[in-house]
């Protein structure tokens, strides 16, 4: 029929087993690929001549909890020359979330895939930098989890650079002592006194 | 460079050593707020001499859970959330969220909501290339040229003010259509801000700087990417043409009535910061263009689509009529039922391509929103764009970026 359906048949004739499912949403062409063939996929989408997707705009990741295998990985691609876009999803279970990393086939994929492990939990296996990028280390759990309570607290400042304030004796300094000439009062930590 | 001196690089786990001497090297922290930063991110180099021989930046300081927020709310009230996403250009986010889920719900505005909403885009292409050219400008120690921007940029606020009621958190599209018409007499005053100030400005502008010795010495040959390098790494926009790539959403998979204007997309070879200035200066003469032309041919008719699941009945309806008073009630209570699906959608933002990914499982509320943020891609490669310049260029080459923290951590 169209440029859409010949590229998902392109791609399911190269990878015969290994395509789960195509569809075309919308004019949104989608092929969701087995997790571990997912690099050779992407590999060909981007070098084969016929599809060409020279740009990783988007990496992300769904969360479709109660159901299994419970993430979905999100890749959108897009071809310059061909002018076309395509969407791979691949599905990553929930006990030892990983996927390897696209950062060899594409520089840009390094950030997107900081922030599906850093919201997801989504462990990116061989990831040249996998830190935290949007939250700061020392946070608990990854946000965009549906299991995680939205409303829930978590303490912002207690980074590993400063002592906790609340063991510590606090120095409060009153610009009338200072006027005066005389020495800041120190007052003890609430934790402090019990102690 | 010794093991040590890269561990002391991985500042996330250990915490920067603040401005501590590392053997030859010395680390120098930029940020989170700093002047030339222009939003709250961190850059760390670590220098010899004045050449950045590492850089590590970090974003994450201005994450304000847009899409955990997004999960729980209306489609409709996520729209005051896109305004504030890219704070620069608040009517290019409203237009592209709504697109992305008319894509969704298979509805298509009325012609004319069409047209104005390529006007308040254009419009707002100008007012973001004013502020990132004005602002990258000061960091240069350039300062005059922003109060030459100010000018027309306090027009198009005036313009923005009068349309929405807002001179920066507009909130002016609906799903559907828009939140009201063009008032009495905006267009005159628009096509005299468009015809008078805002190109005197920019002439005036080009004049000074363009060929400006001293500005071309301190951009020319300053943090250049190639245009392998800049597709690998997912640059869109106007960093993407300057090194050389003619990709423009409006010309390629053209939207709204993009396809009905002449206009032309400037692209430059070398992918410089001098280059990339070049590019925002022609792009504004452009949107000037399509302006003029979308004023000329703005249709009559509706701003909205006759389809009360989407859109408010109006008021007198409301009072009226028992269909229009549930269907208020059911579009307030419940918000709009966007069939299950997903889709991707994007446009041509100031910045690049701005994409929505969206899911819904039926419900009133999003399942899942993904904002594909332009400088997001762009910011990402910095340290390789700085690596063996100067620390002074690391300023010029950052604002001419045009790096918006309320975009890049959402």
């Amino acid at each position: 029929m169209s440029q859409e359906s010949s590229l998902l048949s392109l791609l399911k004739k190269r990878f015969a087993d290994d395509v789960l499912e195509t569809h075309s949403f919308k004019g949104d062409d989608t092929a969701v690929v087995k997790k571990d063939k997912i690099l050779d996929v992407l590999q060909f989408l981007r070098d084969d001549p016929g599809t060409f997707f020279d740009f990783l705009m988007d990496v992300t990741a769904v969360d479709w909890l109660g159901k299994e295998p419970r993430f979905e990985v999100v890749y959108h691609l897009y071809s310059s020359k061909n002018n076309h876009r395509i969407r791979v999803k691949t599905h990553v279970p929930e006990e030892n979330a990983e996927i390897e990393t696209a950062t060899g086939i594409w520089k840009g994929a390094n950030w997107f895939e900081r922030e599906v492990w850093d919201m997801y939990g989504i462990r990116i296996k061989g990831h040249p930098d996998l830190r935290r990028i949007l939250m700061y280390d020392g946070f608990e759990g990854h946000p965009l989890r549906k299991d995680y309570q939205k409303d829930l607290r978590q303490p912002t400042v207690l980074s590993l650079d400063f002592p906790d304030p609340r063991k510590d004796v606090r120095r409060v300094i009153k610009a009338t002592d200072l006027m005066r000439g005389g020495e800041p009062e120190q007052i003890q930590g609430e934790s402090g006194k019990e102690e | 460079m010794s093991e040590e001196k890269t561990d002391q690089m991985s500042v996330g786990e250990q915490g920067v050593e603040w401005m501590t001497r590392d053997g030859d090297n010395l680390i120098l922290n930029i940020g989170p707020t700093h002047p030339a930063t222009h939003g709250v991110f961190r850059v760390v180099v670590e220098l010899d001499g004045e050449i950045i021989v590492n850089c590590d930046n970090q974003i994450g300081f201005l994450h304000r859970c847009f899409e955990k927020e997004s999960e729980n709310t209306t489609w409709t009230e996520v729209i005051p959330y896109t305004d504030r996403l890219n704070y620069v250009s608040p009517l290019m986010n409203n237009v592209g969220y709504v697109m992305a889920v008319e894509k969704l719900i298979g509805i298509e505005v009325p012609e004319r909501a069409q047209f104005i909403r390529t006007i308040i885009c254009e419009l707002n292409r100008i007012w973001d290339h004013l502020l990132c050219i004005g602002a990258a400008l000061v960091d240069l120690g350039a300062l005059t040229n922003f109060w030459y921007f100010w000018r027309p940029r306090e027009d198009i606020y005036d313009l923005v003010e009068e349309l929405t009621g807002a001179r920066l958190t507009t909130c002016y599209t609906r799903i559907g259509g828009l939140m009201a018409d063009l008032n009495e007499g905006w267009i005159e005053k628009a096509r005299h801000a468009i015809r008078s100030t805002i190109p005197q400005a920019i002439r005036d502008v080009d004049r000074l700087v363009t060929k400006n010795r001293i500005f071309m010495d301190r951009t020319i040959g300053v943090g250049p990417i190639s245009s392998e390098d800049a597709i690998a790494w997912g640059f869109t926009g106007p960093c993407l043409r300057a090194a050389g790539v003619p990709y423009d959403l409006r010309k390629d998979q053209p939207y709204l009535v993009y396809d009905r204007f002449d206009f032309d997309i400037p692209i430059t070879d070398n992918g410089d910061t001098y280059d990339r200035y070049l590019i925002r200066m022609e792009e504004m003469w452009q949107s000037l263009r399509i302006l003029e032309q979308a004023f000329n041919q703005l249709p009559g008719g509706p701003v909205n689509v006759e389809n009360w699941d989407v859109i408010l009945p109006p008021k007198d309806e409301v009072y009226e009529n028992i269909e229009a008073l549930m269907a208020h009630f059911k579009l307030i209570m419940e918000g709009i039922k966007v069939p299950p699906g997903e889709v991707y959608h994007a446009t041509e933002a100031a910045n690049g391509e701005l994409g929505f990914y969206i899911i819904s499982t039926g419900e009133g509320i999003p399942y899942k929103i993904k904002v594909r943020p332009p400088c997001f891609a762009i910011f990402s490669a910095l340290p390789e764009m700085v690596k063996g310049h100067m620390v002074a260029d690391l300023i010029a080459v950052m604002s001419s970026l045009n790096i918006i923290a309320g975009e890049l951590e959402r």
